[in-house]
């Protein structure tokens, strides 16, 4: 059984349903427990962080605090000291407060001040926030998410969106790449999915801007749609409430706005997943998109016979060869 | 010497060069910001997803940062443009904490009364007022109310997908409320007091 | 007998007088410490100058002194100079001590009155220590004349020629299958563009044919033992397949080899090689290497097409690594640097976009011998590039890479922006932080470039990306930078992109320097014995470095400390034995219990274990007196001649004024 504490975020009992919803039928086949971190506060966004230092800070680690309190007992079994976001911003939020008490001792010994007239503590370094992606991918392993495919979702032809907020800054280090990450591509590839290389993939949804600078907001909209349908993709792949919101949400007015008309539905990554593990779109929250992912999907229901994914031979042409790819593994030779 | 107005002078703001400018905003600024390494080389501004709408790219921001200028600083949109996408911040040969230096900066400028026409501060204000009174977020109520306020023209646009947002029950009609609000508040008027100072 | 112990209280000009009163000093030495032997006690503005001297010498013969305290500098600087003065006067130079009290008590203090009284303690400290001195005497050995020089590059060739040329014998051990290092990868070289392989082979030639050198490549040193002027070291000849005696270097075994394998050293990866191979027409010497690894017949047991067509037989299948055990008086490292990764640095694309290039990548691009005949073509292998981007400070002068700036990049930047000019016409950008063009004929390299046309963006690059946004970025690589001094942000579409990767140690540089003693700054660089004064010896005496293998640099400098180095080997030859400082650890046998703590502590590899007798023992030749063993040792049967723990309690003592009425 692996245990998790759980900061769901704001967004995942509002427009990010689908996302919890599809969470928890994927709980049970990866043997996945999650203890929800009692009467959680809203982690800020990115609004606080502008507006007063300590009390945003002090905001977020209010939700370090309580769930140090969870972390010794599990449901009554056993503890753990991860605690898991499904939304990036949270995760980044409670990260980078962690991180920040410990870099900056006189910022963590103001948090504290705080959190005293609350009869609260956070030590900083006593949890590790994780986001949801990075415990499907390291902790539960691809083989293991593989074993539980029923239903490959061969010849869907998806982008992975990882956002920015995920693998930047990552004070942790814990995904495989600042610019251009693969764990999500290797997720999806684990369900069958066509995945299409994406160059854009952590490249910002605009955030706030939607709210505060629509035109800002939808440039950087248009050029992920864009470069998801330049590459002929079916849809793209969440992981992250915000960008869902942005690009599902705010499509049509981006439409509107450059005279365009692409039609690029985004669903959450546990909504592909959930479907792969044999799941109904309708106990997916699949449907709550705004930009319908119906057509996309039927490129799964029809029935495909399945095909090993081809090896890729390379063509013996006259070009020059290219060097080695780079692994994770090499980043740490070098590094030392 | 120009003539100072009474505003002028409570924002501590005059035209000599404000030699205290570069290290007040290192001290308010989370984290170790290293502001004072920039090299000038241009790799934030060059990363910058948004640059186009802003003001000052990162990079010259930082350099009228050394420069003292603190009005033009200060009233520069390019903080309330930053989307913080983190790009700079990894890529930043000097490991500087760009993105939180924007935070400080909108933070100094809201003290001040000092940001361009900007809404974003108004948006930031009302989801934090919010939080204080719920210690919930409700997104979409507020992002609705927002446009409302500042984009009346726009709100047409954006209705069929308020709609659509409500009929399928992804906005809540009411925020929700966290059980221990009164511990929140404490927690919250406590950290008000409190400033980073060194 | 009592002591007669004088005191020299230096001022440094202000450096010391400035904060600690010296006169006060002196006098409460010459006061309070009379009762320890101290007859003399004197100030003087710089103990150091001739003058200064004089005054010891002087009182040394005329008030009889047997042991001399200064109270000036660190003994780094002048513990040597009064040493010397004392000799001169008939004393003992170990009978001098020198107590710091500049770099330990007035450059770090401010507060007079507490930086005077630490002062007085200090040199209450050397007074009592001294007494504790012994006379020493030097250690004298012979110097073997012979050489070993690793690494046969530009810096390694120069010193080898040299130090042959002036008629002593030089072993130059390089761990590819031929000398000439770097530059026998480059087509031009900046700034006057002669080309690499015109002016390098006539010197790989001559250290090729030298009766002086004996050329040890496809070889690498395994051990090193001894001290200055005895070296042993242990070299490995790698199995060549190929004997030596017979090859005449026709070539014909690479033709007819039919394994292709991408060269990953010397064609950057960019081009082939066989599994019998030289690695470039010119090499030194031009019998090929067999890659194991690689060759048909040791993988699968069949082929043996060399062999077949070998017209002097000279292949041999059952050739095997051999060791050379070699003296040698002295060595030079000349190990030279690896080009930065660039595949680290996500954002440029190398390595996951076709069109980014590495220096190296180009240059053998570039280099009529390589890939393509000198056609500058992107890696279809056909089209021509009609716009290009240069980008400088590829994981230099980046706390995410390497911190420091990796010197040639800028220039060699300009060289590949005229390359790309003079032979393809394209537009061609580069882009930088700073234009760093110091040193001769530089500067006006880069005005040449810039009259060709070549477009420079101050900014140093965002990213390089195939996502294009518009139809005009449709099909190329956008580079997109900050345009700093426009303040604009610019995304600038090209066909090809060449990254000027920075220059890193050698991946084995700490376990090479290691292996001879030496130690690495914390970027991995050979550590020089001082930074200005001093730049091409090391700590360990007898070991020099050279060239890049020291730090970045361009050809011109490496070549200058290939010569500086073979100046100083031939200063300790010709000086036929060497003096080595008698501030040795000994073990005391009978003490010493077999514990081997001490034995993998020494940093100088002076330790070794006798197994016959179970005890340890040192070598006192290679002993730098560093103390770490002394330390470690449990049984305390360790103890440092200069280093005695009478002495050292003596000392302690004496900083704590004990047995002093203070006043
Ligand atoms: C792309 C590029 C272009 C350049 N262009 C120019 C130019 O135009 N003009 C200019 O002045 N400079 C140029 N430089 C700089 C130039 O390459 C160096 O200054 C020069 O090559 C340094 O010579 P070196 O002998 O110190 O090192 P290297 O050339 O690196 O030689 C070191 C040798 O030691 C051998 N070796 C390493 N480790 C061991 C070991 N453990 N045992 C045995 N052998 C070992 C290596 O195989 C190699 O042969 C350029 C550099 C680059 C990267
Ligand atoms: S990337 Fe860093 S060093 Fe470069 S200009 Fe921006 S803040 Fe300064
Ligand atoms: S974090 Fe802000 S300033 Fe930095 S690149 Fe992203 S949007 Fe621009
Ligand atoms: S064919 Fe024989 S002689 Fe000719 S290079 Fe090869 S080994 Fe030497
Ligand atoms: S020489 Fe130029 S390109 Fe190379 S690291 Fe230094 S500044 Fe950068």
């Amino acid at each position: 059984m692996n245990k998790y504490l759980l900061y769901p975020g704001c967004s995942m009992d509002s427009s990010a349903r689908a996302y919890l919803e599809s969470l928890n039928t994927i709980l049970e086949p990866l043997d996945l427990q999650l203890d929800e971190i009692e009467d959680w506060n809203c982690c800020g966004a990115t609004e606080y962080l502008g507006i007063n230092l300590i009390p945003a800070y002090s905001l977020i680690a209010r939700n370090l605090a309580l769930a140090t309190k969870q972390m010794d007992s599990v449901n009554g079994t056993g503890g753990t000291r991860t605690v898991i976001t499904p939304c990036s911003a949270c995760y980044l939020n409670l990260a980078k407060a962690d991180h920040y008490m410990q870099e900056r001792p006189a910022l963590g010994a103001k948090v504290n001040e705080a959190l005293s007239a609350g009869g609260l503590e956070y030590k900083p370094g006593t949890l590790d926030v994780r986001h949801l992606l990075d415990i499907l991918v390291y902790d539960i392993g691809l083989d293991a998410i593989k074993r539980k495919v029923t239903r490959p979702l061969n010849g869907l032809k998806v982008v992975p969106y990882m956002g920015c907020m995920l693998p930047r800054p990552d004070y942790k280090h814990r995904w495989s790449d600042h610019e251009h990450p693969t764990e999500l591509d290797d997720l999806l590839r684990a369900l069958g999915a066509d995945v299409i290389d994406y160059p854009l993939t952590t490249e910002c949804c605009g955030g706030h801007m939607t709210q505060i600078g629509p035109e800002t907001a939808f440039e950087l909209i248009r050029r992920l749609i864009a470069g998801a349908h330049e590459r002929g993709a079916y849809l793209m792949a969440a992981v992250c409430p915000m960008c869902q919101l942005n690009i599902d949400a705010y499509q049509l007015e981006t439409n509107r706005f450059f005279h365009t008309h692409y039609h690029m539905p985004i669903l959450f990554f546990t909504q592909l997943m959930g479907l792969a593990f044999g799941r109904e779109p309708a106990e997916l929250g699949i449907g709550a998109e705004l930009v319908s992912a119906r057509n996309a999907l039927a490129h799964i229901g029809v029935e495909v016979p399945v095909t090993q994914e081809p090896a890729t031979p390379r063509k013996k042409d006259e070009g020059l060869p290219m060097p080695r790819r780079w692994t994770r593994h090499e980043e740490k030779e070098a590094v030392k | 010497m120009p003539q100072m107005t009474d505003e002028r002078v409570r924002a501590g703001l005059n035209r000599e060069e404000d030699l205290s400018l570069l290290n007040e905003v290192s001290v308010k600024t989370a984290g170790v910001s290293h502001l004072e390494m920039c090299i000038q080389c241009g790799t934030c501004g060059g990363s910058c997803p948004a640059a186009m709408d802003m003001d000052h790219t990162p990079r010259m921001l930082f350099a009228m940062l050394r420069a003292g200028m603190r009005e033009e600083v200060l009233r520069s949109n390019t903080p309330w443009i930053c989307v913080s996408c983190y790009h700079c911040v990894v890529r930043c040969p000097q490991e500087v904490h760009i993105a939180d230096v924007m935070y400080t900066l909108k933070g100094m400028a809201i003290k001040v009364k000092l940001y361009s026409d900007s809404t974003a501060p108004h948006f930031s204000q009302t989801f934090v007022d919010m939080v204080e009174t719920y210690g919930r977020s409700f997104e979409l109520g507020l992002a609705s109310r927002h446009y409302l306020k500042h984009f009346p023209l726009r709100l047409p646009g954006i209705m069929p997908m308020g709609f659509g947002m409500l009929t399928k029950g992804r906005i809540d009609v009411a925020p929700r409320r966290i059980k221990q609000m009164k511990q929140l508040k404490a927690i919250l008027s406590r950290a008000k007091k409190l400033e980073l100072t060194s | 007998m009592t002591e007669r112990v004088g005191v020299y209280v230096c001022h440094c000009g202000s450096n010391i007088a400035g904060v600690v009163d010296v006169v006060d000093v002196a006098n409460w030495a010459a006061e309070k410490l009379g009762r320890r032997g101290v007859i003399i006690a004197r100030d003087y503005k710089f103990m150091c100058s001739s003058l200064g001297q004089e005054l010891i010498e002087k009182d040394i013969k005329e008030l009889g002194l047997t042991r001399i305290v200064v109270a000036a500098c660190s003994p780094h600087l002048h513990e040597k100079t009064f040493r010397i003065a004392a000799k001169n006067a008939g004393l003992n130079p170990y009978l001098v001590e020198l107590a710091s009290i500049r770099e330990q008590v007035s450059w770090v203090h401010t507060d007079k009155a507490v930086a005077t009284a630490k002062a007085k303690a200090v040199v209450s400290g050397a007074v009592s220590r001294v007494i504790e001195n012994q006379a020493l005497e030097e250690i004298k050995v012979p110097i073997n004349p012979n050489t070993l020089i690793v690494g046969g590059g530009i810096a390694g060739i120069q010193a080898a020629l040299e130090i042959a040329n002036a008629g002593f014998h030089v072993y130059l051990v390089e761990r590819e299958p031929s000398i000439g290092g770097h530059m026998s990868q480059f087509d031009k070289t900046f700034p006057t563009l002669d080309c690499s392989a015109c002016i390098l082979t006539p010197r790989m030639v001559e250290a090729g044919t030298h009766p002086n050198i004996t050329l040890l490549t496809w070889s690498e040193v395994t051990k090193v033992t001894g001290y200055v002027g005895n070296f042993n070291v242990t070299i490995k000849k790698k199995a060549r397949f190929v004997n030596e005696e017979l090859c005449t270097g026709c070539g014909i075994c690479q033709e007819k080899c039919p394994k292709k394998v991408i060269d990953e050293v010397y064609e950057a990866g960019l081009g082939y090689r066989k599994a019998v191979y030289t690695p470039f027409a010119q090499a030194v010497p031009n019998f090929p290497v067999m890659d194991k690894e690689n060759c048909t017949y040791f993988i699968k047991g069949t082929c043996k097409a060399c062999e077949k067509f070998c017209p002097t037989g000279a292949i041999d299948f059952k050739q095997e690594d051999q060791l050379i055990n070699l003296d040698v008086g002295n060595v030079i490292l000349a190990t030279g640097y690896d080009l930065f990764d660039a595949r680290r640095v996500r954002n440029d694309g190398y390595g996951r976009l076709p069109n980014v290039f590495t220096s190296l990548e180009f240059e053998r691009l570039s280099n009529a011998a390589g890939p393509t005949n000198g056609n500058i073509v992107l890696r279809d292998g056909k089209s021509t590039p009609k716009s290009v981007g240069i980008i400088h400070c590829v994981g230099s002068r980046d706390r995410n890479f390497n911190n420091y700036c990796s010197v040639i990049c800028c220039m060699q930047g300009l060289k590949f922006a005229h390359l790309v000019h003079e032979r393809t016409g394209a537009t061609v950008y580069n882009f930088y932080i700073d234009m760093r063009t110091a040193y001769k004929a530089y500067d006006e390299f880069y005005q040449r470039v810039l009259e060709e046309g070549t477009l420079f963006v101050r900014g140093k690059v965002a990213e390089v990306t195939d996502a294009a946004r518009n139809e005009r970025e449709k099909g190329k690589l956008i580079i997109q930078v900050e345009d700093t001094l426009a303040s604009k942000q610019r995304r600038i579409p090209v066909d090809m992109v060449i990254l000027s990767s920075g220059l890193q140690p050698r991946r084995d540089s700490k376990d090479v320097g290691k292996l001879f003693g030496i130690s690495c700054s914390t970027d991995g660089w050979f550590t020089e014995k001082h930074p200005k004064l001093d730049p091409v010896a090391t700590m360990t005496e007898g070991i020099f470095i050279a060239g890049c293998a020291q730090g970045p640099k361009d050809i011109p400098s490496s070549v200058a400390q290939g010569a500086a180095a073979s100046a100083r080997v031939l200063d300790k030859i010709l000086q036929k034995e060497v003096a080595l400082e008698p501030v040795r650890a000994s073990v005391d046998k009978a003490t010493c219990s077999g514990c081997r703590i001490c034995n993998g502590l020494c940093p100088f590899n002076a330790i070794s274990f006798i197994e016959d007798d179970q005890v340890t023992e040192i070598n006192p030749a290679l002993c730098q007196g560093c103390g770490t063993c002394v330390a470690a040792c449990p049984a305390g049967a360790i103890s440092g001649t200069g280093f005695s723990n009478e002495q050292i309690i003596a000392q302690i003592d004496g900083l704590l004024m004990k047995n002093l009425e203070m006043v």
